[in-house]
Order: structure tokens, then C-alpha cells, then sequence
């Protein structure tokens, strides 16, 4: 048995975490969620905005990250549609575009087309910028200087809801849905520190652990990976029951192949450790 | 023919058996993209995905294509876990050369043109690519600054002219450095300091809270200790030595976190491959 657990071929190993995660995908299985308290201090913080109050959505990441990603910002900009927050949609990441768009498409035109959200009054796109960090800092002191137009060309001088719109304080929050550099470290480094802005990011798990400290005085919530956005789409689904079908929530759907793949994990790493311990009892040096 | 080319051939075999199957007996249709139009206020015709049996549907032989190749190259990538091959260093070109053009394109436009020439020659781009600029918007002539510290990059292919290719270098250089001095020492020094100004004693309306109490007597340990861990002028010996060891526990445990969630992040992306494959292109399941 240790001679054949010495020699297994690693490519059954990538076969068992294919099935791990594949059948959970076909069975659909979905477990509870319950908000943790950095995802519930970023819902409360939405949720207690007055209605009509301005978000800024910057939306960093690109499709590698989307689907990490991709539910948080949908989550976050049904929220705000939720509660009727005027949404400025921006990102620096140059892939990132179609994804706002994608956004806009199905969530503020399509999943809320009842509500009417006019282009201009409840929600702008200013689309992508190069700059990084630079870009930042323009849109912390003068967002004209970065953002001549929206994403179509439009002067946002014209706009209703960018005229008055000087800089990112004028902001009542910041959302981030960062995916690496530019993103949630950059806005905390180069907008935070400028002035009283309030920032809630929505982050991949690689990222996760390095934001962590900036909470709760520098962000005021964080949604780490998939599991954040599975805790933010449960958040939203006690407060408004019309989301409580766990099949219309993508990252909750997503938890199930999570479990079976960390046990999988997990039964590899104890057997792993067993084999170890068994050659150096055995004297051999593998 | 070696095993792994027979299992390569059995693979690709009974994949396409199976496809050809499946696209013969499949009621929802594998891989195929209806749209309907939208209706819209301006003269651009725009379309949505719909189902097939929508009366207004109409097949999208581009969308489907475009599945199609998206199941395609998904596969070639994953075919690198069984072995190296062409249809794996065929999706890789692919991505590479399709991000530089994306790239490339995308950085034109909203870096070139929007930030650039709107500001030397405002009426050109009004007239030629964004009607909806200001007209009270005036030459800038402090932009052909950045513009001539541009060209100058291009100095680098004349050798008797490269020199003054550092000279942007160093403008970027200076700028960043000025940039991230500043934010750095305030975001995650001086603010990182008072963060970790926690009460150890922490009272809840007037009673003793137990597990703030310890949550903050945690976060000062594993800052003390890490730090003594990385002060390297008193030999990590005795006392100095047993704190340093806790700080390099204090370490593991947060690169242990960090590689916990990098899994996560990897396995949520093959989530999200399997279900673009089940649902998107062969239909398996309901979205």
C-alpha cells in the first residue's frame, strides 16, 4: 500500500478534485450562511445609507477574477439598487469594461427594469482609465482632469448626477471589487489617506490576508473570496426576502463544491502526512 | 503508440462521441445561442440571450461560435493536467496574443486619445471620435509635456539618442517614489501603529468583555512577537529567543491562512469553469 501511495501519479489526484468539484455542480447541493462580522459591518453600512446617497463602484478586476468576483459586484449593485443609492461605476483594469457593462445590463436594466433607473440621474459609467495609482490619486482631488467623459463620450458636466461631482469625496462610500494591483491597498493608500472617505471592498482570497489590517478603521467592511460573497448575498436575503432562493444567489451555489474540494484537501494533506511518517518510520528517504 | 497517447486518443474519442450523442438527443441544445432584439431609443440594434422557445428568438450563429470556442480552448487548457500538448500551447498563444491587441487597443482610446489629445487637440477629437466633448474645452499646452517625455522613450532604438530615454524613466521613477512615500508612511504605517492602540481591558456597557478582551491582548502578542522575531541585533536566544519562536508561529499561521485562501480562490475558479461547461455549452443543468 506505501509503495503504491510513493509511486501514485499525481494526475489521479487532479482527477479525484475534478470530480470533488464537478459533481457538486450538477447536484447543486447548498449549505446555510450565516454574515460574519466583517460582511454584516459592510451591509449595515450600505443599508443605513440614506436613499439616493452616491456610491462609487470601482469595479477592478477582469474575467480571469470574475468569478471570485463577479457575484460580490452583483451583489453589491443590487443592493444599491435595492435601496435606490446613485451609482458611478468606474475601473483600472482594461479588461475590466464588459464586466461593468455586464453589470449595468442585467442587474440595474435588467433585474430592476421595473424601477426605471435613468442613465445620467441614478447611475453613470465612467469606464476604464490607465494610471493606477495615479489615476487614483486624480479621482481623490479632480475627477474632470482623469474623466473628461463618461464611458460613451459624454461630457460629465451634462450628466445630473456627475455636474456637481468634484472628486471621490464627494462620494457617500466607495465599493471596491479589487482583483490585485490597481486595487483595494492603492484606494486605501492614495484616497483613503486624503481625507474622511468611507471604503468597503469586495476581495479576492489572495489578497485577502494582506487587507485584513486595514479593517475596521481604514475599510469599513471587507467580503474576502468566494465565501464573503456567499456571506453578503446571505445578508441580503434575510433583509430582503424576495433573494432568499439559494439558487438565484451564484456564490452561495458556489459553497457546496468549496466543501467537498477542502475536504478532498484535507484528506489529501492527513494522508500526505501519513505516508510521510511511514517512510521515515520505514528508514527510507523519499 | 505510447499508453498516454492511447488514452489521449480513447479521451478525445469519446468526447466526441459523446458530444455528437448528446447534441442528437438534447431538447435545450448543446452550445447553441438564441437573441431577441432589444428595444432601444437610439438607432443602435442591440440583442439579448433568450431561450429557444421564445417566440421573437432568433440563433446566433456568432454566439455560438463563440461558446463553442470558449468550450474549446477551456478543454485545451485543461488537457496541460494529463500532458503538454498542442492544444494547450495553441490556447496559450491565443491569450497572449489576443491580450496584447486588447491591450494595446483599449490603452489607445482611454489613455491616448482620452487624456491626451483632448487636451492638444480638442476640437480634432470632438469632431472625430467624442462629439459629446465640451466645446468650451481649450488647447492645453502643458500636456505636450508628457506627450515629448513619450517620444522620448522611443529613443532607445537610436543609440546615439538613447539617452534621452531615461529621462521619462526617471520622471516615472521620481513621481512613484514621491507617490508611495507619503501614502505608504500614512496608510500602513502610522495608521497600522494606531490600529494596534487597543484597550486590553475592553468593557461592554460597563461589564468585561471577555473575548474582545483576548481578541485584543492577540493582535498586540502576535505584533510584539513577530517584530522581535525580525530584530536581528540581540541573538534570538533565552527569553528574546521563545518570543521570537512565537512570532515565527504567529507567521506560519498567517501564511497558512493566506495559501487557505488562495485554494479557495483557485477552486472557485474551477467552479465556475465546470459550470460554464455543464450549463453554458452542453446544457446539463438549469442555470
Amino acid at each position: 500500500m506505501l509503495d503504491f501511495l510513493n509511486r501514485l501519479d499525481r494526475r489521479w489526484i487532479f482527477l479525484l478534485m475534478a470530480l470533488a468539484v464537478a459533481v457538486p455542480v450538477l447536484c447543486k447541493p447548498i449549505f446555510p450562511e450565516q454574515p460574519s462580522p466583517l460582511t454584516r459591518k459592510l451591509f449595515d453600512t450600505i443599508e443605513e445609507l440614506p436613499e439616493g446617497s452616491v456610491v462609487y463602484m470601482a469595479f477592478d478586476y477582469d474575467p480571469p477574477s470574475q468569478a471570485e468576483l463577479g457575484p460580490m459586484a452583483k451583489s453589491f449593485v443590487r443592493h444599491c439598487c435595492l435601496k435606490k443609492h446613485k451609482m458611478i461605476f468606474a475601473n483600472l483594469w482594461p479588461a475590466g469594461p464588459p464586466l461593468v457593462d455586464e453589470n449595468i445590463r442585467n442587474v440595474v436594466n435588467g433585474e430592476f427594469a421595473s424601477e426605471n433607473f435613468v442613465y445620467g440621474e441614478d447611475y453613470v459609467n465612467l469606464g476604464y482609465r490607465p494610471g493606477n495609482q495615479v489615476a487614483i490619486t486624480q479621482i481623490a482631488t479632480d475627477l474632470r482632469k482623469i474623466y473628461p467623459t463618461d464611458a460613451t463620450g459624454k461630457n460629465l458636466g451634462v450628466l445630473p448626477l456627475t455636474r456637481s461631482f468634484k472628486n471621490i469625496f464627494d462620494a457617500d462610500l466607495v465599493l471596491n471589487v479589487s482583483a490585485g494591483y490597481p486595487g483595494c491597498k492603492e484606494w486605501v493608500q492614495y484616497a483613503g489617506t486624503k481625507g474622511d472617505l468611507k471604503i468597503g471592498a469586495g476581495v479576492t482570497g489572495v489578497q485577502a490576508p494582506q487587507l485584513f489590517p486595514y479593517y475596521p478603521d481604514q475599510l469599513v467592511g471587507i467580503l474576502a473570496a468566494i465565501k464573503g460573497a456567499a456571506e453578503y448575498e446571505a445578508a441580503i436575503a434575510q433583509k430582503y426576502p424576495q433573494y432568499a432562493d439559494p439558487q438565484k444567489n451564484e456564490a452561495i451555489k458556489r459553497m457546496g463544491p468549496q466543501l467537498f474540494a477542502h475536504l478532498l484537501m484535507l484528506a489529501l494533506i492527513v494522508l500526505g502526512n501519513v505516508v510521510h511518517v511511514a517512510n521515515r518510520r520505514r528508514g527510507g528517504v523519499r | 503508440m505510447t499508453r498516454e497517447l492511447m488514452i489521449s486518443w480513447f479521451l478525445l474519442i469519446a468526447g466526441g462521441i459523446g458530444l455528437v450523442v448528446l447534441s442528437a438527443t438534447s431538447e435545450k441544445g448543446v452550445g447553441t445561442i438564441y437573441v431577441k432584439p432589444v428595444p432601444a431609443a437610439n438607432q443602435v440594434q442591440t440583442w439579448t440571450e433568450t431561450q429557444r422557445t421564445d417566440s421573437a428568438a432568433v440563433f446566433s450563429p456568432y454566439r455560438t461560435a463563440g461558446v463553442w470556442l470558449a468550450a474549446f480552448l477551456t478543454l485545451a487548457v485543461f488537457s496541460y493536467l494529463y500532458k503538454d500538448n498542442v492544444f494547450y500551447k495553441l490556447a496559450e498563444s491565443m491569450i497572449v496574443g489576443v491580450s496584447a491587441g486588447y491591450y494595446l487597443v483599449a490603452n489607445f482610446w482611454d489613455s491616448i486619445v482620452a487624456l491626451l489629445m483632448t487636451e492638444l487637440t480638442p476640437q480634432l477629437v470632438r469632431n472625430w471620435a467624442l462629439p459629446s466633448l465640451s466645446e468650451t474645452k481649450t488647447v492645453d499646452p502643458w500636456f505636450l509635456v508628457p506627450l515629448v517625455l513619450s517620444l522620448f522613450l522611443f529613443c532607445r532604438f537610436v543609440p546615439r539618442l538613447s539617452w534621452l530615454a531615461r529621462w521619462p524613466l526617471a520622471f516615472v521613477v521620481g513621481t512613484f517614489a514621491g507617490l508611495r512615500l507619503v501614502s505608504i508612511l500614512d496608510a500602513d504605517f502610522i495608521s497600522q501603529i494606531r490600529s494596534t492602540i487597543v484597550p486590553l481591558i475592553v468593557l461592554t456597557n460597563g461589564s468585561f468583555n471577555v473575548w474582545a478582551s483576548i481578541r485584543n491582548l492577540g493582535l498586540l502578542l502576535s505584533v510584539v512577537t513577530c517584530l522581535a522575531y525580525f530584530f536581528f541585533s540581540v541573538p534570538h536566544q533565552g527569553l528574546f529567543g521563545k518570543v521570537s519562536r512565537v512570532g515565527v508561529w504567529v507567521l506560519m499561521i498567517t501564511f497558512g491562512a493566506s495559501f487557505a485562501f488562495t485554494v479557495m480562490g483557485r477552486i472557485t475558479l474551477l467552479t465556475r469553469r465546470f459550470e460554464f461547461l455543464f450549463i453554458d455549452w452542453l446544457r446539463l443543468i438549469d442555470p
